[in-house]
């Protein structure tokens, strides 16, 4: 996942929390003083972070927590540096990172830490955040995945009834919106060379059964459904009917664009939706739709992309049995309870507590459709030299610079060859 | 220039297109500058209208509040800690530089000896890219206990400035009459009394500018600063702004205000020693 | 023009009857001891790093794994990064970027410079905007343009559409055809005015005889600066030329700002190569290796350039 940034009014009570934090730290001396690191982004909102770890602190007056927070295009590398100094003993990190921290020994495993009778309770696609063969190396804390967004009011001028179920149908509604010039491009994405492409792709993949790697361990993403994935890609921006500025988008261009309802359709997290039902951020509160991710005839019946976040514990902490307390605490159901807004718990159970589903009935709906249908990025200690590769090839063939064909065969090609 | 004085005429023509060239050139350096000081008092709203308002309707001037405040509930209690950052590493780089180059500097104009190739060696330090030295470093200021620190990034910046400081105060204090000090010795002053009394205060001008220099390159580095500092008690100005616009975030005007307010105090610097910054910099570059 | 003479007239003036070059051994004991500090410097904080970057570039070594000491690889890191594609196009647009933005900066620098040298109203005022861009920090700058150049709302697109210079707004920082360009003005922009300042100051240390003498030989404007304002001022210049070139070399920060190398790579420059290297794919020992073949590059130039600059300063 790559969460964009809140916008600023939304860590307004940082000072507070700062002063908070600071007056923590002066008594601090006899106690256990934990170091964590966060993304400064929006799924959980910086504030939210240091409103749970109050209160978490108000919990267990042992234990101090110091909290940083950076932008996700950050985390890994301040993650990884950070290993010299024996930095953090709490990390959030993203899906697609496991396997590379547990290659290298960096996180701590915690299997015998897991409460087993917790494991069904959980999302399988939750777990999976964490997991690396039958190994546990943290717990999920962030449940995400993309979903179509739909501009309700546009798609009834146009005389559509219902928001798309497969791409083929979002590529002839979204001709029906352009030839109508509701929209002069129905349909918004994040493509910028980013994490954020792959995690589009990814998706779109799993709508048309494709797969990045075959049974061998071999790229398998050029043949198939990774192809027509691509292909689908490039076409709806040959047609016009993606915005062409995509491929320079990240995920607060698309609620932008969205927002500002120049767009029918964007793809986008699970954040997204409440801010576009805040008057100060967006013009079309009232009229936004969301829905599973399409599938594609032929191809799956929803599509999704796991785009999960979990919280694990660094090798070198010298406090682990406080850190595992403090992740046990911001991933315990009433915690992720009460703050539902932005992310949607990992618990099963809480899909049906009114508390989380008042207000977003909406989204709940749809994240029980999409949350079984996750689909992850390749699971490679590597990973990130495998996005770099996929990024590039992905907007060679968005630019029109070659055939989508061409681009992931050299692609595949280049991660065949990486060691 | 002069103009021929038999050719009223054109002279009159050439002072016109003078006026328009100027004119223009002032219009290509404020231009954008301009427009992100209109973008950061305009509302979202303004910002984001089609087509583009290029005067807002009224002046927004929240987000200078907002970046300027420091009561609680304000954006601005980071974003001053980075400002009071960048200045506390600009000013202690600056400093230890300087005070480390004006001996070498000295020793390199005065004392050549055969050390030539030495002052291209400190030289070329200064040009290394930094991507060069920064895996290393980040270990060494790890065991020190140095990340994180303002002190440890002035530090890593003396990297730069030291050498850069070296070099130009070298060319400056080659511009200071050798009789000068001649004399100075001959009425028995060390090299040192001669350093501090004859010759540095004839390159005020030329320490000035290096020191000035110093200030803005110090003030300017992000690559360092990115990997070394991640708390808000040690990020500096540029890490904090290209956090603060890393996500695209909404507000384009908050970001605006914010690039407006760390870019006030290094452009102030330079206006006010400006002359310094001319001047030193001529007898600096006479002798390249 | 005053010429102060080379440090070695003017040390021979000083140690009359000795071969210049030498010192007596308590001025030499004093040189050195003068040196020291900026020494220690140089050689802890950048030598030590240096060379173990050197050694990191033979081995291995991954960012994750700092415990155990990384396998030996001898030149085969150097071996990958010279015949990587990706390695040589991202020179090739570092090389793009330097000519580019130093070739820019000095012809607009020095039209500048020649400009404010002129008598008009409001000189010293215009002289004085030419801080503005210098003192702008990188980053605002980055920022400042890439929201100027924003698809939908930037200033750029708004000008140019109410012009009529272009039918409709367009991506300039996303299409791999314009990136390049949009931040080489970016970086024009902010740095030309360093070239100008330089050359305004050599242009007011030049000889007004030799202007006055070529005013009897009936010389044109276009003689004049070829024959006596470019070569008085070129000297001076070449410094402000090895400046921007060293910087543009290392470009960073204007380019992770606005790009990130995007879009399909068409603005990645080999400072951003080697970042990717040794932090986003942990590959310190590639990283460093990359790292030495900029360090390279950066020697070629800068020994270039001071051989360019101790020809000039002779006599």
């Amino acid at each position: 996942m790559s969460h964009p940034r809140p916008a600023a009014r939304r860590f307004l009570p940082l000072s507070a929390a700062l002063a908070l934090a600071l007056s923590g730290v002066q008594t601090a001396a006899a106690q256990t003083t934990l170091s964590a690191l966060f993304m400064k982004q929006a799924a959980y909102s910086e504030a939210d972070v240091r409103a749970m770890t109050a209160a978490f602190q108000k919990a267990n007056p042992g234990i101090v927590v110091n909290l940083e927070f950076v932008p996700y295009e950050g985390l890994r590398e301040k993650t990884v540096a950070a290993q010299a100094s024996g930095g953090y003993d709490v990390v959030l990190f993203d899906v697609i990172w496991p396997a590379e921290y547990a290659k290298n020994g960096f996180l701590q495993d915690v299997t015998g830490r897991v409460n087993k009778a917790d494991v069904p309770k959980i999302f399988p696609g939750a777990w999976t955040t964490v997991q690396l063969g039958n190994r546990y190396y943290g717990l999920p804390w962030i449940l995400d995945t993309k979903y179509l967004f739909y501009n309700t009011a546009m798609l009834k001028k146009a005389g559509i009834g219902a928001p798309p179920r497969t791409m083929e149908e979002l590529l002839a509604q979204a001709r029906i919106i352009k030839q109508k010039g509701l929209a002069r491009y129905p349909i918004v994405s994040s493509w910028s060379q980013a994490e954020a492409l792959v995690a589009d792709y990814t998706m779109y993949v799993s709508a048309f059964g494709g797969q990045f790697l075959d049974a061998a361990g071999q790229p398998a993403f050029n043949t198939g459904g990774g192809l027509r994935a691509l292909e689908f890609m490039v076409q709806t921006v040959k047609e016009g009917l993606t915005n062409p500025n995509s491929r320079e988008y990240l995920e607060e261009d698309v609620r932008r664009v969205f927002s500002g309802g120049q767009a029918a359709f964007a793809l986008n997290w699970t954040y997204m939706y409440a801010l576009t039902q805040d008057k100060k951020e967006s013009k079309v509160v009232g009229q936004v739709g969301i829905v599973p991710a399409p599938g594609a005839r032929g191809g799956a019946k929803v599509s999704a992309v796991n785009g999960s976040m979990g919280l694990g514990i660094t090798a070198g902490s010298k406090n682990p049995d406080a850190a595992w307390k403090y992740i046990s605490y911001l991933t315990s159901r009433p915690v992720q309870e009460q703050y539902a807004k932005l992310s949607l718990p990992i618990w099963k159970a809480s899909y049906s507590s009114p508390a989380v589903t008042r207000g977003q009935e909406a989204v709940v709906k749809a994240a029980g459709a999409s949350i079984g249908a996750m689909y992850p990025r390749p699971v490679v200690p590597q990973y990130q030299e495998v996005s770099t590769i996929l990024q590039k090839a992905l907007q060679r063939a968005l630019l029109g610079q070659v055939s989508p064909e061409a681009a992931l065969d050299d692609a595949a090609r280049q991660v065949a060859a990486l060691k | 220039m002069r103009f021929p004085p038999h050719a009223p005429a054109r002279r009159r023509l050439e002072g016109v297109a003078v006026h328009l060239l100027a004119l223009l050139l002032a219009l290509v350096i404020l231009t954008p500058v301009v427009w992100l000081l209109i973008s950061s008092v305009s509302s979202t709203a303004d910002l984001t209208s089609l087509p583009l308002r290029w005067w807002p309707g009224t002046p927004d001037l929240s987000r200078y509040a907002a970046l300027l405040s420091v009561a609680p509930g304000s954006p601005g209690a980071a974003f001053l800690l980075a400002l009071r950052n960048s200045l506390l590493v600009a000013l202690g780089a600056t400093g230890l530089s300087l005070l480390v180059a004006i001996p070498a500097a000295y020793s390199f104009s005065r004392l050549p000896g055969r050390r030539a190739g030495l002052l291209y060696a400190v030289l070329a330090t200064y040009m290394l890219p930094p991507v060069a030295l920064v895996l290393p470093l980040y270990a060494v200021l790890a065991r020190a206990g140095l990340l994180n620190s303002v002190y440890g990034l002035a530090l890593v910046y003396c990297t730069i400035l030291a050498p850069f400081a070296t070099w130009l105060l070298k060319t400056n204090f080659d511009a200071v009459p050798l009789e000068i000090e001649e004399s100075a010795q001959i009425d028995g002053l060390s090299r040192w009394g001669v350093l501090g009394r004859v010759t540095l205060p004839l390159a005020l001008p030329g320490l000035s500018t290096a020191a000035v220099w110093a200030v803005l390159l110090a003030w300017d580095e992000f690559f360092y600063a990115l990997l070394f500092t991640s708390t808000t008690s040690a990020k500096t100005l540029p890490v904090a702004i290209a956090d603060f616009a890393a996500g695209r975030a909404v507000d384009y005007g908050l970001i605006c205000a914010a690039g407006v307010v760390a870019a006030l105090p290094p452009i102030l610097i330079g206006f006010l020693l400006q002359r310094g910054l001319l001047s030193g910099l001529s007898a600096g570059a006479v002798k390249g | 023009m005053s010429r102060v003479g080379t440090a070695g007239e003017r040390h021979a003036a000083l140690t009359r009857g000795r071969a210049p070059g030498t010192l007596t051994r308590r001025e030499s004991r004093v040189a050195w001891v003068m040196l020291l500090p900026v020494l220690i410097v140089v050689l802890g904080a950048v030598g030590y790093p240096l060379l173990r970057t050197l050694y990191l570039s033979f081995t291995d070594a991954r960012l994750m794994a700092f415990t155990q000491a990384p396998p030996w690889v001898g030149l085969s890191n150097y071996a990958q990064a010279l015949q990587s594609p990706a390695f040589q196009a991202a020179t090739g647009r570092t090389a793009l970027f330097v000519v580019a933005s130093v070739g820019l900066e000095v012809l607009l620098g020095v039209l500048a410079a020649l400009l404010l040298n002129q008598r008009f109203y409001g000189r010293a005022l215009a002289r004085a905007l030419l801080i503005v861009p210098l003192a702008l920090p990188t980053v605002v700058n980055a920022i400042m343009w890439r929201w100027i150049y924003n698809p939908e709302y930037g200033a750029l697109n708004a000008l140019l559409t109410q012009w009529h210079l272009l039918p409709e707004y367009r991506s300039w920082l996303g299409d791999p055809g314009s990136a390049m360009t949009m931040l080489i003005v970016a970086d024009v922009w902010k740095n030309f005015p360093l070239v100008a300042i330089v050359a305004l100051s050599a242009l007011q240390l030049m000889d007004r005889a030799l202007y006055e003498a070529a005013d009897i030989d009936g010389a044109g404007a276009w003689t004049r600066f070829w024959r006596i304002t470019w070569p008085g001022i070129l000297p001076v210049l070449s410094v402000a030329i090895v400046l921007r070139t060293i910087e543009a070399v290392k470009v960073f920060d204007l380019v992770f700002v606005m790009t990130r190398g995007g879009p399909a790579d068409s603005t990645k420059t080999l400072s951003l190569l080697v970042f990717e290297q040794g932090f986003g794919f942990l590959r310190s020992g590639v990283g460093a290796a990359y790292a030495y073949l900029v360090v390279a590059i950066s020697a070629v130039l800068i020994a270039l350039y001071l051989t360019l600059l101790r020809r000039q300063a002779a006599p």
